[in-house]
């Protein structure tokens, strides 16, 4: 085992890769679907290492063929990798449980193998972009994450998927060639490509112009992959035409590691060098998210169909993140980075119980569930306590990250109270659109959902196990708020 | 002189560049942007970049206007003309990247300046290394198949995922059948020229190819060029006589092994790094001689580079050629 355990931060991107191409040739879909739910709880349990370290140690790295740092590639997991390692591996396992009885319905049984195949390389990717320390080697993993994503989504039976994916394919391309002129300018300048050996070799440069514009093109491309607004004009419609399950993954995972990309460049290679460059991050963050957080909410308090409210409202969240990231402290940062675990959490659980609703009705649209609840009632029992969750009420995990938000805000200042007025407004937003489901599905009286019945066990199980997760990180967030403050103090450059 | 050169293919490029967004007619846009990727590649020699001037020919010249004509025969020649307001929003974001592109070249180190810090830092290094440590003369393939391996395998499973996209979109149980008449049978059997040209072409492609493949440590090339190569040969194959018979010689279930077992000798590679007590993708311990087991690592994955590349280069043809028109 101990021999293993240096060896941990590479198995966590080899795991899943080595697993898609044997997905990929089993040709029975639920050998495929087994191979893959074992892989990517391979890789839960081997982040959970990994975070072990990071609370033994500190970090770890890793040297790709044995090459020292700045020739070969080096592999580094610190307390913020392991934060968003927890978060995509464990995404994946819940929705991959959860696909066993919903996957049958929206994909046929001949594809499965190949799209079991894909998820597994979104996966990889994910996981490859966390742990590298790479800048090239973030390129290639954002590739086949992005890659593999738009497969994913374009698996849903609504034609429109191919639509949503199609502007999704053009605007994450767009964002995946700005980051790549933002580092091979910076390699132009600075001759390396390893992370640490930019921030060392950076103050070096003498000339700015060059730096400068790798960091409009490595934040604007990011940006647009993270679906920060007003960029996230791909998200809805990808979030709501991808078949259920997927969107449960994508939408815990996949904006955040753009998101994880974004800060660590920002703050770990710009920041200490680019003068003044915390508030330029900061004049630009600071207002788009809260247009984010009030245009997203407002526009899910009006979508009848449930799978776009909910994307909307993850428009609002990214928006949150922003936030505390746009404080530009460490007290905003910790905010920030919990949130992406208990929005994680949060949307997961709702997300899930969707895929619920979705076995007995056909069209997930508002008008559609009147009266569900009294057939379905462990689904929507799920859907009300997930909604808290993301609204932010105590004893669950969005509380904690709103709270922290709140508290950060008020450090910075007069603009503080108009923060905090516009993170409780938009709560209450999130009360009206989660209040609208739960009240057409309780209170409304039962039309076309005669035959409903209650979802299967084996997707119950996933959505309960996400639904009691946003309480027990309510009650006890402890781990979650250590990484996320000791990444917060590892951005800013402070030893905690 | 190469100034000049260089200056003249890029001046080609623009005009050809602005063509292909100004047509509306597809067909040309196509032919088009194969003739931009060659002015690319030459681009490339110009600027000693022959290994990506190769794959640059083989692969956008080659291979994607074969794959873009196959997919313009399911769909129209003619775009709609689209809506002109999106137009000069586009043209504006479009201006504004220029510029700052333009910007940020204004205190860049001049090209080939020995004093630029691509050639200070970790470049020396790698010249050393290669001479010392792998023992090859092409340093370009120690840098991508041995120091920055891992960027490699990722590069390798990036086509994987394209292999395997396209395999899950067009490959529908149900859209298959259709394939009779249309791009799949006879297409150039009755033109007896082509034929016969086209005939005596394809064992020097596949010859080139193989060439390509072994010999990447020490001239230009390398798995992913000569992949492209021998998929264009075999795509040569099946314009000339007929999509069915190139299916014969490689059956559809060979290829998805193909592009399966590449991926895999690749990242089994690495993993017997790990098993045989080095890291992951260290090829100094598959041998006894640390020397030896780089060049037997090189060659390995390589060869899986090469077998993922042609697997999903045909497989999509073939998914592209077997559909019908709607």
């Amino acid at each position: 085992m101990t021999a293993l355990q240096a060896h941990l931060p590479a198995l966590q991107v080899v795991v899943p890769m080595l697993s898609a191409p044997l997905a990929m040739l089993l040709r029975e879909h639920r050998l495929s679907w087994t191979l893959a739910t074992a892989a990517s709880l391979c890789a839960f349990a081997i982040a959970i290492a990994l975070t072990l370290a990071v609370f033994d140690t500190g970090g770890m790295r890793y040297l790709m063929g044995s090459w020292p740092a700045p020739f070969g590639i080096e592999l580094g997991v610190d307390a913020m990798s392991a934060l968003l390692l927890l978060v995509v591996t464990g995404a994946s396992s819940l929705a991959l449980i959860a696909g066993a009885s919903s996957l049958d319905r929206e994909i046929e049984v001949e594809r499965q193998p190949l799209f079991y195949a894909a998820w597994l390389l979104a996966l990889a990717g994910l996981c490859g972009i966390l742990v590298t320390a790479d800048a090239f080697n973030i390129f290639v993993f954002m590739e086949i994450s992005a890659l593999a994503s738009y497969v994913l989504i374009a698996g849903g039976p609504d034609r429109r998927a191919l639509l949503a994916v199609f502007k999704y394919l053009v605007m994450g391309t767009i964002g995946a060639t700005f980051y790549l002129i933002g580092v091979g300018l910076i390699y132009l300048m600075t001759g390396t490509l390893n992370l640490d050996d930019i921030v060392y070799r950076i103050d070096e440069v003498a000339e700015l112009k060059p730096i400068l514009i790798a960091a409009g093109f490595i934040s604007v491309g990011l940006a647009l992959k993270a679906a920060i607004f007003p960029l996230h004009v791909w998200l809805p419609n990808a979030y709501t035409f991808a078949p259920h399950v997927v969107t449960v993954f994508l939408a815990a995972c996949s904006t955040k590691v753009a998101l994880y990309v974004l800060l660590r460049f920002n703050f770990v290679v710009f920041k200490p060098y680019l003068e003044g460059h915390d508030l330029k991050f900061a004049i630009f963050a600071l207002p788009l998210a809260l247009l984010a957080i009030l245009v997203g909410s407002a526009v899910a308090m009006f979508e009848s169909n449930l799978k776009r409210m909910l994307a909307w409202s993850s428009v609002a969240q990214i928006g949150y993140i922003t936030l505390g990231a746009g404080l530009v402290s460490v007290a905003g940062l910790t905010a920030g980075l919990l949130h992406i675990f208990n929005h994680a959490l949060a949307k997961a659980a709702l997300f899930l119980a969707l895929a619920c609703l979705a076995v007995s009705v056909s069209k997930l649209r508002i008008e559609n569930i009147g009266g569900i609840a009294k057939r379905m009632p462990w689904t929507m029992a799920a859907f009300v306590l997930a909604g808290l969750s993301l609204i932010g009420v105590p004893g669950t995990a969005g509380f904690i990250s709103k709270w922290y938000l709140i508290t950060a805000t008020f450090d910075s200042g007069s603009l503080g109270v108009l923060l905090v007025a516009v993170i409780v407004v938009s709560s209450l937003m999130a009360v009206v659109y989660i209040w609208r489901v739960v009240e057409c599905a309780y209170f409304r009286e039962a039309e076309e959902v005669q035959s409903a019945r209650e979802a299967p066990l084996m997707l119950l199980l996933p959505t309960w196990a996400a639904v009691l997760l946003n309480f027990y990180f309510g009650l006890f967030p402890g781990v979650p708020l250590e990484l996320s403050s000791s990444a917060a103090n590892l951005l800013l450059g402070q030893v905690p | 002189m190469t100034i000049v050169f260089g200056v003249f293919l890029l001046t080609l490029m623009l005009v050809t560049a602005i063509a292909i967004v100004r047509t509306q007619n597809l067909f040309v846009a196509v032919m088009l942007s194969g003739i931009f990727s060659l002015l690319l590649a030459s681009n490339f020699f110009l600027l000693d970049a022959a290994d990506v001037a190769l794959t640059e020919a083989a692969v956008g010249a080659g291979i994607s206007t074969v794959l873009y004509l196959s997919a313009l025969a399911l769909s129209a020649q003619h775009e709609h003309a689209p809506y002109s307001s999106h137009r000069l929003i586009a043209l504006a974001v479009v201006s504004f990247t220029t510029l700052a592109v333009i910007y940020a070249t204004f205190d860049q180190p001049r090209v080939g300046d020995p004093a630029a810090p691509v050639h200070q830092h970790v470049a020396p290094w790698y010249l050393e290394m290669t001479r010392d440590a792998i023992d090859i003369p092409n340093v370009v393939t120690a840098v991508l198949g041995s120091f920055r391996g891992y960027d490699t395998l990722g590069e390798v499973f990036v086509v994987f995922t394209a292999g395997i996209g396209v395999l899950f979109l067009l490959d529908k149980p149900g859209a298959r059948h259709s394939q009779t008449q249309t791009v799949g049978q006879v297409r150039l059997r009755h033109y007896l020229i082509p034929r016969l040209v086209g005939r005596m072409l394809i064992p020097f492609i596949l010859l080139f190819g193989l060439y390509v493949q072994f010999h990447g440590e020490y001239g230009p090339g390398g798995g992913f060029q000569a992949g492209a190569l021998v998929a264009a040969s075999i795509i040569l194959y099946a314009l000339l006589e007929g999509e069915t018979r190139a299916l014969r010689a490689l059956p559809r279930r060979l290829l998805t092994l193909l592009i399966a077992s590449g991926a895999l000798l690749y990242c089994g590679v690495g993993v017997a790094g790990i098993l045989l007590g080095g890291n992951f993708l260290d090829y100094s311990v598959l041998a006894d001689d640390p020397v030896k087991g780089q060049q037997l690592g090189i060659i390995l994955i390589e060869a899986g580079v090469g077998i993922t590349v042609t697997g999903v280069l045909l497989s999509i043809f073939h998914a592209f050629a077997a559909r019908g028109r709607f």
